[in-house]
């Protein structure tokens, strides 16, 4: 690498591609300077094809292309596969074919006009449109003209790498569209209004002046419009509580449907035999609010994933060498015995032992631990560690299913389903509820028969219908959806509104150690021994710019001068340190033994030395310095975290690390027995299931693929992640890291909301006790049942969404 | 008073027609996507640019 003697650097330039900040201004074009050649090419490319706009319509609207290497030109071989074709083509009738494309880069309008405007690159193509919340892109292409490998490069071309995963060959992910739910509510919307409608004159008519004749006419009309509301709109409630005494239990749509179907029973017959006008109204609005309520409750985040497995983390194809020639296979196809080749940045799909080169793999995704390891020729490498630096061959010992990470996803946690494992309260009174209500129709029925059959009937009618539990039946879809959204804007993305319901019953928490609670990427960098002065900094940083070790990158990071002096002889020596020669001087970095050249360590005086933390000793001119250590750095708040919830609820800490960090995790967790080390992941999950054995409700919090057993099996799992379009673990709700120290009082808001749910159950029974003890008397007036049903209803949703945004403010929050 | 019965189905035909636009629009995927439409209708149409200038220039020519 060449180096610059003197850069002069104009104060805070960015990068007119991505907006970051230039180190050095040696790329530019004209007046535009850029953070790397990257960024400089996609300029290039957009200026050629006059798609200059990209830049007008937001600033620096690019993807920064410093951290992508497109070196490898075969990369994207696989793509050639008919068979892969086939299965990333969603139509095709060999004039056109439609292929969708997970872009999870696509963050502004520039974004959505590049990618809209991909025809003016190459005419092949005919149409792509871009949906920007599920940040997809669908692509219409003539096949002839240019192949799925071409639009994939091309769009790599231009900063947008198209996520494709095993996960997107073997079930196609199809985004699950609520149309139905749609249709439901435009039939039960029209039916309502113009029932509605019809039934005002009956509602403000004195006694006796509006005509027979329209009185059933407008009966007999809302007869018809109310038919397909009750059969349509409310189906899902018939289904459900079908499905539920199939099960032998009884839910809360039971007690709903038993409403809706007497009430328009009742109606029905009170129309035909001309002796009233029925009750369609409240059951048209009961329907109504209720499937508005559904949609409410329905919110989702498109763009993020809640089922992600190690399918979707690992690649689709690897490459194959197979006598010297090398070749692109699925990575589904991997055998053992069969040698592969992992070139910088790419990702080891299956257990493996290394062959030949320096293996440096960095498992940050698996465990969170952010520095590289270093693996010799004939050591295991597990699958899913990501090798940085020169290419490496290895020979693969496990297929892909069979590797030491991958097998924890055949373990039976993962072929439950979600939803048998946890009974909503809403459930649970609706059960009582039930029987309570069926008893006092009964009752009611009993008192009146000796008087007449006629009114006993009435009677039990009557309580049916007005203790229908609309009002219990609202309190979740409004108070948790609520809640969802206000956790939304806290950046806690639950998967579904029951994860909130989940959070209020754990007693509890288990923390993943790295990852987690440390903070990956920007780990601490300290200096032990002689202080460093200026002009020695310098020098080190001048040294560590030559070389591409993790480690180097974090040093140079680390000294803030940004002066860089010409280094000579440089080298580097695999495992063991650099080595280089700055301004005269003779400088080593690496282990103890690499920087000193002799025996004669020199003695540091450090109190705190643990064998854990990785150490780089300096040595200039031949005398050793000191060395430069890598500590974890707790995540911020984590202290107040901790204090506030250790009364309520047991902490523990799962660390698959060795037990060097104890005493520092010891400030934070008191009890020692909480606090496990050398966890595998398959540690970890029958850790879970043994606490719930003992009857606990756990809330997991994890970061890594090695979590993700633990966090399926738990009651609630949150995945932590830095970047919440990236890679996490399937679990139930994604915290975004910034937002960690928020995580103590998003706990105390799920449990403020399901006090508000109680509550709000409290007040419609209320309602109902009030309404039966009227019907108990036999006698409804139909405009009695329209006032007292919607009342209840509105009460329901103004209480639960009112009081839930206050317990969201009283908790600090957003 | 049988104007009525006549002004009651012809309102339900007009909400029926309007309930017939609204599955329309669900069916043709309109529910789908509630964000990108709104940004890309912001974006000049470039034929439309290329004629509005072109539309200038010839004005200049005539004055």
């Amino acid at each position: 690498m060449q180096i610059s003697e003197v850069v002069n650097l104009k104060e805070g330039t960015l990068c007119y591609h991505c907006g970051d900040l230039c180190t050095s201004l040696d790329i530019h074009t004209g007046s535009m300077y850029f953070c790397c050649n990257g960024c400089k090419t996609v300029y290039e490319i957009l200026q050629e094809n006059n798609l200059c706009e990209y830049y007008d319509l937001d600033k620096n609207p690019g993807i920064s292309q410093k951290r992508l290497d497109k070196a490898v030109s075969s990369r994207y071989s696989f793509l050639d596969d008919t068979n892969i074709i086939r299965q990333l083509t969603s139509f095709t009738d060999g004039r056109i074919s439609i292929s969708n494309f997970a872009i999870p880069q696509i963050h502004c309008s520039s974004c959505i006009w590049l990618l809209e405007n991909l025809h003016k690159l190459d005419p092949a193509i005919i149409h792509s449109e871009v949906n920007f919340l599920q940040k997809q892109l669908n692509v219409k292409y003539d096949p002839s003209g240019i192949s799925l490998r071409q639009i994939v490069e091309l769009l790599v071309s231009i900063g947008y790498e198209p996520q494709i995963s095993l996960n997107d060959l073997e079930n196609k992910v199809k985004y699950r569209s609520n149309k139905s739910l749609y249709y439901k509510i435009g039939v039960a919307g029209f039916c309502f209004g113009n029932i509605m409608l019809l039934s005002f004159p009956e509602y403000l008519a004195i006694e006796g002046t509006l005509e027979h004749g329209f009185k059933q006419f407008f009966a007999l009309i809302n007869l018809l419009l109310g038919t397909p509301v009750l059969f349509y709109s409310a189906s899902d409630y018939f289904k459900s509580a079908w499905g539920g005494l199939k099960q032998r239990t009884i839910n809360i749509d039971f007690p709903i449907v038993l409403g809706l179907v007497v009430l328009f029973a009742r109606s029905t017959y009170e129309i035909a035999t001309n002796t009233g006008v029925g009750f369609i109204d409240s059951m048209t609005g009961l329907i109504f609010f209720l499937l508005l309520g559904k949609i409410f409750q329905s919110k989702t985040y498109d763009a993020l994933n809640f089922e992600r497995n190690y399918k979707s983390y690992f690649p689709i194809s690897v490459t194959v060498k197979k006598q010297g020639i090398e070749k692109s296979e699925p990575v589904s196809n991997l055998e053992a015995g069969m040698r592969i080749v992992i070139r910088n940045n790419e990702l080891i799909p299956a257990d493996a032992i290394l062959f030949n080169g320096n293996a440096n793999i960095d498992y940050s995704f698996v465990t969170g631990e952010s520095i590289p390891v270093q693996k010799v020729v004939g050591e295991i490498i597990y699958a899913g560690g990501r090798q940085k630096g020169s290419a490496i061959e290895l020979e693969v010992i496990r297929t892909v299913s069979r590797s030491y990470l991958t097998q924890l996803w055949n373990k039976d946690t993962f072929i439950k389903k979600d939803e048998d494992k946890f009974n909503s309260l809403v459930n649970v009174v609706g059960k009582y509820f039930t029987v309570v209500i069926l008893l006092i129709a009964a009752a009611a029925f009993i008192y009146w028969y000796p008087h007449s059959l006629r009114t006993a009937i009435n009677a039990f009618t009557a309580v049916l219908i007005i203790a229908c539990p609309c009002g219990i039946a609202l309190t979740n879809p409004f108070a948790l959806g609520n809640a969802v959204r206000i956790l939304g804007r806290n950046k806690f993305y639950a998967k579904n509104s029951s994860v909130v319901e989940r959070l209020s019953k754990i007693d509890t928490i288990v923390f993943d150690k790295t990852g987690t609670i440390t903070k990956t990427g920007d780990a601490d960098i300290t200096f032990t021994g002689i202080v460093l002065n200026a002009y020695e900094q310098k020098l080190v940083k001048s040294l560590v710019r030559n070389s591409t070790h993790p480690l180097s990158a974090k040093i140079y990071e680390a000294i803030e001068y940004s002066k860089i002096y010409e280094v000579t002889k440089f080298t580097e020596q695999s495992g063991k340190g650099i080595e280089g020669i700055v301004e005269n001087r003779n400088l080593r970095l690496g282990s103890a033994l690499f920087a000193a050249d002799t025996n004669k360590i020199l003695k540091i005086k450090d109190g705190s030395l643990n064998k854990q933390d990785t150490r780089i000793f300096l040595s200039i001119d031949g005398i050793i310095k000191g060395f430069f250590s890598v500590n974890n750095i707790y995540r911020a708040g984590l202290e107040s975290i901790t204090g506030s919830l250790k009364n309520k609820y047991e902490l523990k800490v799962l660390s698959g690390d060795s037990d060097g960090e104890k005493e520092n995790l010891m400030k934070y967790f008191e009890s020692e027995s909480g606090i496990i080390f050398n966890q595998s992941p398959e540690n970890k999950l029958e850790y879970i299931k043994r606490l719930q054995n003992d009857g606990k409700n756990i809330l997991m919090i994890g970061d890594g693929l090695n979590d993700a057993g633990a966090l399926k099996q738990s009651d609630v799992g949150i995945a932590v992640t830095e970047d919440i379009t990236s890679f996490s673990p399937s679990c139930d709700a994604i915290l975004d890291a910034g937002e960690f120290s928020s995580l103590n009082r998003i706990i105390k808001f799920s449990k403020a909301t399901k006090h508000v749910i109680m509550a709000s159950f409290a007040i419609s029974v209320m309602y109902n006790i009030a309404g039966v003890s009227l019907a108990f008397q036999s006698e409804i007036s139909p405009l009695l049942a329209a006032i007292l049903m919607p009342a209840s209803s509105i009460t329901v949703v103004l209480f639960t969404v009112l009081s839930t945004s206050i317990a969201a403010k009283m908790k600090a929050l957003k | 008073m049988s104007v009525i019965v006549v002004l009651i189905f012809s309102s339900i035909l007009v909400a029926g027609g309007f309930l017939v636009a609204f599955l329309w629009a669900v069916k043709s995927g309109q529910y789908e996507d509630k964000y990108t439409p709104s940004v890309r209708i912001l974006f000049d149409n470039e034929n439309r640019k290329k004629q509005d200038n072109e539309e200038v220039r010839s004005k200049h020519k005539h004055s």
